[in-house]
């Protein structure tokens, strides 16, 4: 399982692994808003929650199919299936790895980029959390689309179509954890209602993951 | 002592029986090479025994964790070097030095090199030395030896003998003679399944939902 990690995220950073693809796409998506929107600094404050969230979201989806669609096309995939070790497991840690390669580098790098939205000083620490407590899902739940797409040509479209929905859960917790935070209001409900989110995910969603991954393969 | 026994297998492919009847052991130390037009069904019928897909009907036995599958594809990284590469399988298969391997399949010169500088008879021969540090009794090959030169197909049969005379067994679909004695040839043109409006399965097996 580590070796499986160990090599998911070698691959990453190897040439053409696509490492870093999902910030510079976060980061043109945070800059571009402005542009969109106009310089103003107290209309950038007001959306820039939503803004970082999204773009964090829009990221993520950026890389998923990959996941299960290169270790399908050189026959991994069936090996790994082969082998000894739970197909649960193996989703669990490749969705682990995406989040170690794309998740986290957006949770360390959206403080930076609030700062070109104007974001407002305490949402910067309610921001980090809810990010860090929101991308597992994401990654989990990208994983599931990118089983059920594995396979396909050009699966990439119909994954973000599969994905984009089950997503709105965290976005929404996610965001109004920031906006509750960021004025002072009582934060526990979105809190929860986000951790819980993800460690449900993360407990039920490689078991569906593994099962479209064996249907996949047939 | 039997490794591998398949009982009254019917094997399907795209919902349609391919193969059915089929009847077979494998004993350690013993080889068997399937044989058969392209299209019979051999690859089914080895995806079907790796359990990558159900069988019709019919029971397969074989002890667990003991059978290692090598496929059309080898499951390569290209960006990760040769010795990378075999770590990785090592280790999810939990066996130890990758180093005998290398040797037996003549891949030590390449060893640093990645996988996708090596020609296609290197990459299948990388591909084969990850049976061997998968420790697996049963090997279930699928055409091993496609791609291979004379030199590295007599590489493999001395890796296939040396593994029979270790107790292990191998079952594999190849076209080619690769001069082992001891291998028994099964032939599966006789296991062909009629085509519905010849008497033979009329019903439709959804093999994504058994």
């Amino acid at each position: 399982m580590i070796a499986l990690l160990l090599r998911d995220l070698r691959l990453a950073v190897r040439a053409g692994g696509g490492f870093g693809l999902g910030l510079a796409f976060f980061l043109i998506v945070v800059t571009l808003v402005p542009f969109g929107v106009g310089p103003e600094g107290d209309v950038l404050s007001r959306i820039a929650t939503g803004v970082l969230w999204l773009g964090a979201l829009l990221a993520c989806l950026l890389s998923l199919d990959r996941i299960f669609a290169l270790d399908f096309e050189d026959g991994s995939l069936d090996l790994l299936a082969t082998a000894p070790v739970p197909l649960e497991g193996v989703v669990s840690i490749k969705a682990l790895a995406h989040w170690i390669t794309t998740g986290l580098p957006l949770v360390l790098a959206a403080p930076v980029f609030g700062v070109l939205l104007h974001l407002p000083g305490p949402a910067y620490f309610w921001l980090v959390v809810s990010l860090i407590l929101g991308t597992p899902a994401l990654s989990v739940l990208g994983a599931f689309g990118a089983a059920l797409t594995v396979g396909l040509k050009r699966g990439g479209l119909l994954l973000s179509l599969l994905v984009l929905p089950l997503y709105v859960p965290t976005l929404i917790f996610g965001a109004e954890l920031v906006k509750r935070g960021a004025s002072g209001m009582d934060t526990q409900m979105p809190l929860l209602m986000l951790a819980g989110i993800t460690a449900a995910t993360i407990a039920v969603v490689p078991f569906a993951s593994a099962a479209a991954i064996r249907v996949n393969l047939r | 002592m039997t490794l591998l026994a398949v009982e009254n297998l019917t094997v399907t492919r795209g919902g349609l029986p391919v193969l059915e009847g089929l009847s077979f052991t494998l004993a350690a130390g013993h080889a068997l090479v399937l044989r058969g037009p392209n299209g019979i069904g051999k690859t089914t019928l080895l995806r079907t025994l790796a359990g990558l897909q159900p069988a019709l009907t019919g029971t397969i036995s074989i002890p667990p964790e003991s059978m290692a599958y090598a496929a059309h594809a080898d499951g390569l990284k290209s960006t990760l070097s040769v010795t990378e590469n075999l770590r990785f399988w090592a280790s999810v298969y939990g066996t130890g030095p990758i180093d005998s391997a290398l040797d037996r399949m003549n891949l030590r010169q390449l060893a640093e090199r990645p996988a996708m500088s090596l020609s296609a008879g290197q990459k299948r021969r990388l591909g084969l030395a990850r049976l061997l540090v998968t420790g697996r009794p049963v090997w279930v090959l699928d055409e091993p030896t496609v791609s291979l030169d004379a030199a590295s197909v007599a590489l493999f049969a001395d890796a296939v003998r040396s593994h029979l005379a270790k107790g292990g067994a191998a079952l594999m679909a190849t076209h080619i003679d690769l001069g082992l004695h001891e291998a028994a040839v099964l032939d599966l043109a006789p296991f062909k399944a009629l085509p519905p409006e010849e008497g033979g399965y009329k019903g439709s097996f959804d093999e994504a939902f058994s």
